[in-house]
């Protein structure tokens, strides 16, 4: 009885955005103020007009013929045809794919081995948790450079290696259009790591250290702990790691550019570079808005289920 | 408390005498938009800011990395109404719309004065011009493809400077038996397609090449002559590293520079580095036009002046036109540059053997090849670069599927 009541406690603070039947009862009685509403509106405006407005004239321009500056004709779905007839778009978000999903899945493995391990009280903490949050702390431009450098066969690891003495060594990732994508994601999992450690670190920390005496008391061990209570219970950490990942998935430019630059051939292009290279450098519009209004709706593809079943039920708690 | 009081106050002094520095209105104000940054860049550009101070005018410099930032930051303000004076575009036909959308001045009085159109290369002057007026000054003519040798990798492999395509294939074999990487090429699509690109005018010649990009004549894609440049791009790519992948255009300079490499194909600024190094052309390294045509392909910069109706504005943009193709001003840029002078009309004889060969060659206009920008819209050279990349980066890939691709491309974005 104990446990479950430091449970319920422990719960409540952490989940404070979901609706529970109280909360949503207390919030129908709630009026909204004038000063709320006032308050409220500069950032209404920003949303409506900037965000909403940008997003409603990009998926416009996609049904344009538009070059290098704007025009305003329409042609349908000419851009679209064009765009999936393209074999590098098509790379592209294959690509996006694959990286997300082994990205998000290492990260979220070992961020949550790392928070676990620095959980165990041990020394020099402190040191520790910066060390391995300090790689976010760079950019993603850094981050590719260094890992180029790192991974390139004539310059990095594998030359070292062989330098020596180890002549047969082969370890060239970025060389081999089947492998590239891979070294993409180990430097994303470098870097992100970190930061899916610290969420969930503050997660662990929420846990009531009486479950972990209950548990030994039991005679339950250690994995079967963090396996079945511990991660229940950081749930929403877990939840909200897993959207920052993605929507950095989603974003993903700027390391490609600096570790492969989309190459080996087209082995390592994502649709964001996609969407950048038609609307600057290649002076395409049409084609670069069409590309991105593809993104839009993938993430509204994967992002309405989600909403849906966190705020549009109102039966109670998601799972 | 007091002290801060008067920092403050010093504050908004020294802000004042800043402010009212910059307004009175200097008659020749010219800002100007243009992404030489690196060291040699930022060199050869001060030519033209020393000549126009010395001209009475006042030169504010916005200089952003990069050519597609810089072009896009410079479209972006002409668009939304706070021009600068003149923009830096590569000569061709990126700023075609740009001029179409009556968005530019033409400098056509000063252009017809300078007697420019009998001073430029033919190519350049279509490249410059819009409905039959100039709109764009030239400065530069860059060479983009010269094969650098390293002639001491050359002499030990005991094979000589190569003329032909297929004698870079000859020489493969035994400079990778000396134990060297025989051909240096950086694995990014711009470096890929200027690789192809002079397979295609050195072995295919200038009329494929004017067919496929000038004429978009699909076509050309069926003859024999393709064909066969199909198949030289091909099997050079067995003949490069592995660290290839991604590696810029620079470090892969650097590879020849120490010898690790025999050869690369590059543009003319790639002087720079070996400039840099010590090195002397004719001495340590060559450079070379390969292929039986011997044809260069050039390309070059220019400045275009945004449309005003500020009097003052108009002024200072003519001047900056008639500064920036001045002789003197010419020559003075071109060598601190690496490149050539834009006028047929100057003395090149203090230049570099390299430089001093391509003038030679510019003298022959059907050896001069105008680079795609020149000619092809951004869009199909775009969609051409897919095409090369993916059939440079896989060894599976065969000369018949790239010529497949290679017309989708042209059909779509031609």
């Amino acid at each position: 009885m104990h446990t479950m009541l430091t449970k319920e406690r422990e719960r409540l603070p952490v989940r404070v955005d979901v609706a529970t039947p109280a909360g949503s009862a207390r919030r129908a009685r709630r009026r909204i103020r004038p000063s709320t509403l006032f308050a409220l509106a500069p950032m209404a405006v920003v949303v409506g007009v900037v965000y909403l407005g940008a997003m409603a004239w990009t998926v416009r321009l996609s049904t344009t013929s538009s070059k290098l500056l704007p025009t305003y004709d329409f042609v349908g779905l000419d851009q679209y045809e064009r765009l999936f007839a393209n074999a590098r778009f098509l790379v592209s978000l294959q690509n996006m794919v694959v990286f997300g999903v082994l990205f998000i899945a290492a990260c979220l493995v070992l961020g949550f081995l790392l928070a676990v391990l620095i959980d165990q009280r041990v020394k020099a903490e402190g040191l520790l948790r910066t060390i391995y949050l300090y790689p976010h702390a760079l950019s993603f431009i850094v981050t590719g450079l260094a890992w180029q450098w790192f991974l390139n066969p004539e310059l990095g690891l594998q030359r070292a290696v062989r330098e020596a003495g180890f002549e047969s060594f082969a370890f060239a990732w970025l060389a081999d259009g089947e492998t590239a994508l891979y070294a993409l994601v180990l430097a994303g999992v470098w870097q992100s790591s970190g930061l899916v450690m610290v969420i969930l670190l503050a997660g662990l920390r929420g846990v009531d250290p009486d479950l972990w005496k209950a548990a030994r008391v039991d005679g339950i061990p250690a994995w079967r702990y963090y396996l079945s209570i511990v991660l229940p219970l950081i749930g929403p950490m877990i939840v909200t790691a897993t959207v920052l990942l993605a929507i950095a998935v989603v974003k993903l430019y700027d390391l490609v550019v600096a570790m492969t630059k989309g190459g080996p051939g087209i082995a390592t292009e994502v649709p964001a570079k996609f969407v950048m290279d038609h609307l600057f450098e290649r002076a395409n519009v049409g084609l670069g808005t069409a590309a991105a209004t593809v993104m839009l709706v993938t993430v509204l593809a994967v992002l309405t289920p989600w909403l849906y079943a966190r705020y549009g039920s109102t039966s109670g708690r998601p799972a | 408390m007091r002290s801060l009081k008067r920092a403050a106050l010093a504050a908004c002094a020294a802000s004042a005498i800043t402010l009212a520095a910059y307004t009175p209105a200097v008659a020749q104000e010219a800002e100007v938009i243009h992404w030489w940054t690196s060291g040699g860049e930022s060199a050869a550009l001060q030519e033209f800011v020393s000549r126009f101070e010395a001209a009475g005018g006042t030169w504010v410099d916005t200089a952003i990395a990069g050519g597609t930032n810089a072009r896009t930051a410079g479209i972006n303000r002409i668009v939304g109404g706070d021009a600068p004076t003149a923009m830096q575009f590569n000569t061709g036909r990126q700023f075609e719309e740009v001029a179409a959308g009556g968005l530019l001045n033409d400098i056509e009085a000063v252009a017809s004065r300078g007697g420019w159109r009998d001073l430029i290369p033919a190519s350049f002057v279509d490249a410059i011009s819009y409905d039959g007026e100039i709109y764009a000054v030239p400065v530069n003519i860059h060479g983009q493809n010269w094969m650098f040798y390293n002639n001491a990798v050359l002499e030990e492999a005991g094979v000589a400077p190569p003329q032909t395509w297929e004698d870079v294939l000859a020489a493969a074999e035994k400079i990778e038996a000396a134990g060297k990487i025989p051909f240096a090429q950086g694995g990014e699509p711009w470096q890929e397609r200027t690789l192809f690109n002079a397979v295609l005018a050195g072995h295919g010649g200038p009329e494929l090449y004017d067919r496929l990009y000038a004429q978009n004549d699909v076509a050309a894609l069926d003859t024999e002559e393709f064909r066969a440049v199909a198949d030289v791009f091909g099997r050079l790519r067995a003949i490069v590293d592995e660290g290839s992948p991604g590696r810029s255009w620079n470090e892969t300079t650097n590879l020849v520079v120490t010898g690790r490499a025999a050869m690369q194909l590059m543009g003319d600024w790639a002087k720079g580095e070996f400039l840099a190094a010590g090195q002397t052309p004719g001495e340590e390294y060559g450079c070379a036009l390969v292929g039986a045509n011997e044809a260069l392909i050039i390309g070059g910069d220019v400045f275009v002046f945004p449309a005003t109706d500020d009097e003052a504005q108009r002024a200072a943009q003519e001047m900056l036109a008639e500064v920036m193709f001045s002789p003197e001003a010419q020559i003075a840029f071109n060598n601190v540059k690496g490149s050539i002078p834009v006028r047929s009309d100057v003395d090149v004889s203090g230049m570099d053997a390299c430089a001093q060969r391509g003038a030679e060659v510019m003298s022959d206009p059907a050896k001069q090849v105008p680079q795609v920008n020149l000619v092809a819209s951004s869009d199909l050279v775009g969609a051409v670069d897919d095409v090369i990349t993916q059939y440079w980066n896989d060894p599976s890939m065969d000369a018949d599927a790239f010529v497949a691709r290679f017309r989708e491309a042209m059909e779509i974005a031609g």
